[in-house]
């Protein structure tokens, strides 16, 4: 009976993820015969749209999980976090890989996307540092990545080099993702007269950058909810049993960074001189982002942490998310122009929509194709936890 | 583990990234004046009459496609128009305080170029005549430059989906290197264009405000906005009238990201020290604990060896016992008992 309702699910699943990838397909057609104008909404005056505030944005703060978890596991030495490691390096890989697929829509040649490093580099723009440190940072995300492929097909030799490389790619890891999320938000201090002064602040590389680390901590939470509910079968022991502990120390790291946000947040608002705007329809706007999707969850962890409240945590982390995805859009998007005229602004089509869930999707499948062949919610049987340093368990039976 | 190889590796990369934003961050942090003799062009509204001349001399100029509407319809002047990937130029039509003006738009050629400054693969180029030019051939059309732009002029071929590329007034850089003028202000009937070098309009427009100070509004409008433009310009109203946003700034735009650059370097400098430090820390915390650990257990278990000898030799002395297998059962479960003791306690 049980083997029913999951295979339906799995069914299901298929059969709405596969009218995605058609209409997906459909649009990745015309976007490439008929221009960026015959798809999207964008216009002279509002140049970048839901690509680049969702499918950019969101999605490399959302994959922020990857550096947050290996570094609370290899340098900060919280070794409960293991059976964390893995899923987050492989969330964090695809979604840096598709995000840099995604661009291939958004930007007009995209064959020319290695120009900016390979052919003529412009070292004074910030999105030149954002192009660079991706592109290195999904190149050691992928090195990260490979212990599980070659434990699959079983390549032993190869594998115990990368392994060997940990702390060194967790350390470059954290550096490019330093650099890359705070740039990510700096990209936006070179428009100050477009970008409404209640989120405008030459501070924003800041905001982004600890927005970030919290983003990826309960993508993590988020995203382990999801794959328990449908993938447990796939987990092991020592996953099962360290996951409660890795949900509920994130909780608290992810309250503890929160607060610290909404602190400098309200620091910033203060030396920027921008308090005034609050009374404002945008500062109702700001008051929201910040009160309902960053104080509030906050709030929310720390309580679910103190009373080890799964379920209130595991909600909070969809909220959070949330937060991030509406603080991005608030800056990409509905701050960004806000001096034009209501007829001027920017309103993503339907196709554009389309691309972003597309993209999604595919990230989706493909988590579920990996997941389901190499060990990444269990340990390999034949490779032993914490291999290099064997004297550290001395496993009597 | 190649510590050492490793740490070479971040120390080079260091160095790289530093010596980048250091040349970003000579173009940030002290003004750049400009070409000296670059020129530039003085756009005197009070003077302009909306006559489109300049936009059809534009098009011609550049060989843009023809518009809808003919340039002497001037009924297009009803509403706001903005530059497009077909017009480099337009002329809107304002109601002010003074009445009825009139202001052509294009590009302004700043002095230190946001869309230069933006552009990951250095397309823009601030020439030494003062035109900013835009090259093609390296494009990727990221659409970035259109955001750093605070006058809103570059505009894109959203319709071309093989190569799309941006589109914005040359100064007309080729007419200019034969020493000719501009084609809109060679159009110009009323010369509210005038072509000239930089430093000698602002003179020239200083001037015209001194002897009319009734007739204009005592600003430059150009001369020091996001850090100066090539083309400036002469009011009779308030700039925004005009629409002309007057809370730009002077600051330029590698001034306003120089900041964000700099902080580059510092990561990678500091970054791996620090991790390297927390790392070393935590390490050699574990290394404490797990050492503690082993000690206790093997106080433990030479106390319990110990206790076992006592009983053993009471056991002895008390009784002569046949099986000695018994004991040896006995002793090594108060070994085994005793050494978990304080294992549970090191862990908790
Ligand atoms: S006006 Fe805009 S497009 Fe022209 S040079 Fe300045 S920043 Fe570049
Ligand atoms: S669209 Fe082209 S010119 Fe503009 S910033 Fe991008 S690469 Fe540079
Ligand atoms: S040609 Fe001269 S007067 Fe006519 S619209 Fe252009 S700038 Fe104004």
């Amino acid at each position: 009976m049980s083997q029913d309702t999951a295979a339906g699910k799995g069914n299901l699943f298929n059969i709405i993820s596969g009218i995605i990838i058609l209409a997906g397909l459909v649009v990745t057609f015309l976007r490439f015969t008929q221009g960026l104008g015959g798809v999207t909404n964008l216009d002279n005056n509002n140049p970048w749209g839901v690509w680049i505030g969702f499918d950019l944005l969101c999605g490399v703060a959302l994959a922020a999980g990857g550096y947050t978890t290996s570094a609370a596991c290899y340098i900060f030495g919280l070794k409960r976090f293991h059976s964390a490691v893995r899923p987050a390096i492989l969330t964090a890989f695809l979604g840096y890989a598709f995000v840099v697929f995604a661009l291939h829509y958004d930007v007009g040649r995209p064959w020319r996307l290695p120009y900016p490093i390979f052919v003529s580099p412009g070292t004074t723009s910030l999105l030149f540092e954002v192009g660079l440190c991706v592109f290195l940072y999904v190149s050691v995300l992928f090195i990260e990545f490979t212990p599980a492929a070659f434990e699959w097909l079983g390549f032993k030799k190869i594998r115990k080099v990368v392994v060997k490389l940990t702390l060194a790619l967790t350390i470059m890891g954290v550096i490019l993702s330093t650099m890359h999320q705070s740039s990510l938000g700096a990209l936006f201090t070179i428009a100050p007269s477009k970008l409404h002064p209640l989120w405008y602040s030459t501070y924003l590389p800041v905001y982004f950058f600890i927005s970030s680390i919290f983003a990826g901590m309960s993508m993590v939470i988020f995203e382990g909810t999801l794959s328990h509910h449908y993938m447990h079968g796939l987990m092991d022991k020592t996953h099962l049993d360290e996951a409660d502990g890795v949900v509920l120390g994130f909780a608290r790291g992810a309250s503890m960074v929160m607060m610290g946000y909404v602190f400098i947040k309200i620091i910033g608002l203060v030396s920027d001189g921008t308090w005034q705007y609050l009374s404002s329809g945008y500062g109702l706007l700001f008051l929201t982002e910040l009160l309902c999707f960053v104080a509030l969850p906050a709030m929310l962890y720390g309580i679910g942490s103190r009373e080890k409240n799964l379920k209130l945590i595991r909600w909070t982390s969809l909220l959070t998310v949330l937060g991030i995805v509406f603080n991005r859009f608030n800056i990409s998007m509905v701050a960004f122009n806000y001096q034009l005229p209501s007829s001027q602004r920017y309103f993503p089509s339907l196709m554009e929509i389309v691309i972003s869930i597309f993209v999604v999707t595919l990230i989706v499948t493909v988590f579920r194709f990996i997941t389901t062949r190499m060990p990444i919610f269990y340990e390999h049987p034949e490779y032993a936890e914490h291999e290099e340093e064997p004297a550290a368990h001395g496993h009597g039976h | 583990m190649q510590r050492r190889k490793f740490l070479g590796l971040l120390g080079a990369a260091g160095l790289m990234t530093t010596a980048v934003a250091g040349q970003a961050q000579a173009a940030g942090s002290k003004h750049f004046e400009g070409y000296p003799d670059s020129f530039g062009v003085l756009h005197d509204t009070t003077r302009c009459i909306g006559c489109r001349k300049c936009e059809a001399a534009c098009n011609t100029v550049n060989k843009l496609p023809k518009p809808d509407k003919p340039f002497d319809d001037l009924k297009v002047l009803e509403t706001e128009r903005r530059t497009t990937d077909t017009a480099y130029t337009v002329v809107n039509k304002y109601e002010t305080s003074k009445g009825l003006k009139f202001r052509k738009i294009q590009c302004n050629h700043c002095l230190e170029p946001a869309c230069a400054s933006a552009c990951f693969v250095k397309a823009f180029t601030k020439n030494p005549t003062g035109s900013v030019t835009y090259d093609e051939s390296v494009c990727v059309g990221c659409r970035y430059c259109m955001v750093a732009c605070s006058f809103n002029i570059p505009a894109y071929t959203y319709n071309d989906p093989i190569t799309p590329k941006i589109m914005k007034c040359t100064m007309c850089q080729p007419l200019i290197a034969e020493g000719k003028l501009p084609g809109c202000v060679e159009a110009c009937p009323k010369e509210a264009l005038t072509f000239g070098k930089r430093v000698d309009l602002i003179k020239v427009a200083r001037e015209r405000i001194r002897q009319y100070p009734d007739r204009y509004v005592d600003q430059i409008y150009g001369e020091r906005e996001m850090g100066g433009t090539a083309w400036i310009y002469l009011n009779g109203v308030p700039s925004p009238e005009v629409g002309m946003r007057d809370d730009l700034g002077v600051a330029s735009a590698p001034e306003l990201t120089g900041g964000a650059l700099a902080t580059v370097p510092m990561i990678v400098g500091l970054w791996p020290v620090l991790l390297t430090g927390i790392y070393a820390v935590s390490k050699r915390k574990d290394k404490i604990a797990k050492e503690e650990k082993r000690q206790a257990v093997t106080a433990a278990l030479t106390k319990a060896a110990a206790d076992a000898e006592v009983k053993l030799s009471a056991a002895l002395t008390k009784a002569e016992v046949e099986n000695k297998k018994q004991i040896e059962v006995a002793v090594k479960k108060a070994v085994e008992e005793s050494a978990k003791q304080p294992k549970t306690e090191g862990e908790a």
